[in-house]
């Protein structure tokens, strides 16, 4: 009788602990995942968890000055350390800006138990640092995280950057990344600290507000073959104080989604690869969140393009073709201020490139040495040439009164300008039409020997433009 | 009715040997003697649990822009046009919603709700609280708080007015418990704010209330109190002026989302739009 009772006593002890162990042995399996170190610190009164060769600076070949960075132990928020940073001036002939990372050269950490990245800093003078960040390390920068100009005050002040999605962060090195010039002190070199620089769990940092493409809903034409990239990737936090920050995120932080992959499909580089015909919606999410913004995608078969030049290159000087070698032009969209609406330029299309302008009243090819001082190339010697050849593909209806009108300007002694008209009947939708004019034909354009300004204009009259949206291909003088 | 008893004791359970603890410690202002009044008598609870119906048995809602009232802009300059529209005030999920939005309707640039309790339900002294989820954004301004009855000609502030909680969308960690009467009303009213640590207003639920007896209103959010005032308060900071109105009649409740106005300041190019304040519940509780 007390063997059974203790037999008893025994499956009873064996059933709890196997009711327990059940229970563990369940959870146990689920979290049994390879993990690294959590450290958050990552600058206190000195590098935390981190070599003493941590920083890494943009390469000086580029620029960068690798002299002015180091530590101070005579200004500290807390303790008795910080970061200094020294920005020089533009012409420092040790380098004209400063900027680098902060390098874990273990492992890398596990920082999906974050919210931010924060830290507090003062500056020598009120300066605006233009990047601050972490997720870049000099390798795959796969979750490279980037807040655009932070404006320093001249006391201690705490700035947080908000992680897009801390659950991606299961293994980073890119502690940290900064980028200065003395772009809002007029040339002038100033200095800031940082302190108390680590990965904090906040639990203020709240709600996201993801963006692609800038938030805009953009409808375009595709091409099969071709690449488009996602840009304007960010995500955007409120935060503790009720201000809202908004940060550059990496593509590989979002989940991209193509309504038809037949037509198209996204990498988590955020490419995405045109193979097919018809339409594609591309969205993104990001930690669940449904990114603003989307890419409408139409496409009808490959880029047909322009006919390919015949022309011999010893007698040719391109502006624009992939046939030829161009000469040095400053602009292909010359943004003239204030009356210039054009947008557009240079557009790769597969393996090429063509000229594309949306929203046109009258744009510039510039390649003079007069207009943009800063920009200056050598304008065209034409007086040994004949003719200039462009091809025209009109990306609209084309209607009765279209007309564009290309003007050649001479920088000789005076100025001198020669028109020459392309009516819309000599233009179609969706169609190359190739011209081949006569130098002669630009009325008004005595002197040739300093060509350097090709305008295109649309407009009949002030303010009327009559075609809005044209490709262009192998601009070029024979 | 079994449920709800039960709902009681969990509550009480939970809450009150706490705040007697903190009251306790937190005793060094005013009377080292002073009580915790146990209302444990759950008078009024709405825990908006039928989808799409506001009970009318307990909820009047306040329509218009205040000019019908007398007080265009609801006296505070507010922007906001109130509504009984569903877009406005909905129950959905066994949440109560009342969402700002931002739009043009009857010369107003925004539209909100204003639920209130008067003729309905009222009642001087006891436990009043709320479970809610806040709205964020510049301009916002949400409050559950309770006014005294005005139906023997009695006009504001001498009727009073306890704020429960108010907070302002730029703000998220903030709230503020405040008491207005003859002497300290408007922008001389006595008032706290308490920051939380750690969380936010219009990320989690919390739960706002006061506890209000003869002579004291005590403010907590969730289980932490974070004021008393009581007559020797508002003597005090009124310079003997103020005149404590809260042992003379029955107060009712508001619940409410406004836009702009005096004490937040108007919306901003960031704030987001629709904005919307989430009531788990609203319960009163007597001795």
């Amino acid at each position: 009788m007390k063997k059974i009772n203790n037999i008893n006593k025994v499956l009873t002890l064996l059933a709890v602990l196997s009711v327990m162990f059940a229970c563990e042995r369940g959870l146990s399996d689920d979290v049994e995942f390879a993990s690294f170190p959590t450290t958050g610190d990552i600058y206190t009164d000195a590098p935390v968890g981190l070599t003493d060769e941590f920083f890494v600076s943009f390469d000086p070949a580029g620029g960068a000055n690798t002299e002015g960075f180091g530590t101070d132990d005579n200004i500290a928020f807390e303790g008795t350390s910080s970061i200094r940073i020294d920005v020089p001036a533009p012409n420092d002939p040790n380098g004209g800006f400063i900027g680098g990372i902060f390098l874990d050269r273990g492992t890398g950490r596990d920082l999906s138990g974050y919210d931010a990245l924060t830290f507090w800093a003062r500056a020598s003078t009120t300066a605006t640092v233009g990047l601050f960040g972490f997720g870049t390390d000099f390798q795959e920068n796969k979750y490279s995280v980037g807040k655009l100009d932070t404006q320093l005050s001249t006391d201690w002040r705490k700035y947080t950057i908000p992680i897009p999605d801390a659950s991606k962060l299961i293994q980073e090195k890119g502690m940290f990344i900064f980028s200065a010039g003395t772009n809002s002190t007029n040339g002038f070199g100033f200095t800031f600290w940082i302190d108390e620089l680590r990965f904090e769990n906040l639990g203020t940092v709240a709600q996201p507000r993801p963006q692609i493409f800038s938030g805009q809903d953009i409808v375009q034409q595709a091409f099969t073959d071709t690449t488009i990239e996602i840009t304007g990737l960010t995500q955007t936090f409120n935060i503790e104080d009720g201000s809202n920050v908004t940060v550059e995120a990496a593509p590989s932080y979002f989940d991209f989604e193509s309504s038809n992959i037949d037509v198209a499909f996204v990498n988590e580089l955020g490419q995405i690869s045109v193979i097919g015909e018809g339409t594609a919606i591309i969205t993104a999410q990001l930690n669940g969140v449904l990114a603003e913004g989307s890419l409408e995608i139409t496409t009808t078969g490959p880029f047909q393009f322009a006919p390919v030049p015949t022309q011999d290159p010893a007698s040719v000087v391109s502006l624009f073709s992939d046939a030829y070698v161009d000469i040095p032009v400053s602009r292909y969209n010359s943004f003239f201020e204030p009356f210039q609406n054009t947008l557009g330029g240079v557009l790769p299309v597969a393996n090429q490139s063509i000229i594309s302008y949306t929203n046109l009243n009258f744009v510039g090819i510039v390649f003079n040495d007069v207009i943009f001082p800063a920009e200056a190339v050598p304008p065209v010697n034409a007086t040994g040439l004949t003719t200039l050849h462009i091809d025209i593909n009109v990306q609209e209806a084309v209607q009765s009164g279209d007309r564009l009108l290309l003007q050649l300007t001479n920088y000789g002694a005076t100025e001198t300008v020669g028109s020459y008209l392309i009516n819309g009947s000599e233009l179609a939708q969706d169609t190359w039409a190739s011209f081949d004019i006569p130098l002669s034909s630009f009325s008004g354009l005595s002197d040739r020997s300093r060509i350097g300004l090709l305008l295109f204009n649309s407009e009949d009259g002030p303010d009327n433009p009559t075609i809005s949206n044209l490709f262009l291909d192998n601009i070029y003088f024979y | 009715m079994n449920n709800m008893k039960i709902k009681i004791r969990q509550a009480l359970g939970s809450t009150f040997p706490v705040l007697v603890m903190l009251l306790a410690l937190s005793s060094c202002n005013t009377d080292e003697t002073q009580t915790v009044a146990t209302f444990d008598n759950l008078v009024l609870e709405d825990d908006f649990n039928t989808d799409g119906v506001i009970d009318t048995t307990i909820w009047n809602f306040d329509i218009g822009d205040g000019t019908a009232q007398g007080i265009p802009g609801w006296g505070n300059n507010e922007l906001q046009y109130y509504t009984d529209r569903p877009d406005n005030a909905t129950v959905e999920n066994g949440f109560l919603l009342i969402t700002a939005k931002q739009e043009d309707f009857n010369g107003a640039q925004y539209t909100s709700a204003r639920l209130q309790t008067k003729n309905k339900f009222q009642q001087q002294y006891g436990r009043f609280e709320a479970r809610i989820r806040l709205p964020y954004g510049q301009g916002m301004w949400p409050a559950f708080w309770l006014l005294g009855d005005d139906s023997d000609g009695s006009i504001w502030p001498q009727i009073g007015e306890i704020d429960i909680m108010e907070n302002v969308g730029d703000e998220p960690t903030q709230i503020f418990g405040t008491v207005h009467g003859p002497g300290y009303s408007g922008a001389e009213s006595v008032s706290k704010n308490y920051t939380l640590e750690n969380t936010r207003v219009d990320t989690e639920f919390h739960v706002y209330g006061i506890e209000w007896g003869p002579n004291y209103i005590n403010y907590y959010i969730d289980d932490v109190l974070y004021n008393q005032i009581t007559p020797e308060d508002i003597e005090e900071e009124t310079n003997g002026q103020g005149e404590w109105v809260f042992n003379d009649r029955p107060f009712y409740i508001i619940l409410n989302v406004a836009v702009g106005g005096n004490l937040p300041g108007p919306p901003n190019a960031e704030t987001e739009f629709p904005q919307t304040m989430l009531v788990d519940y609203v319960r009163v509780y007597q001795q």
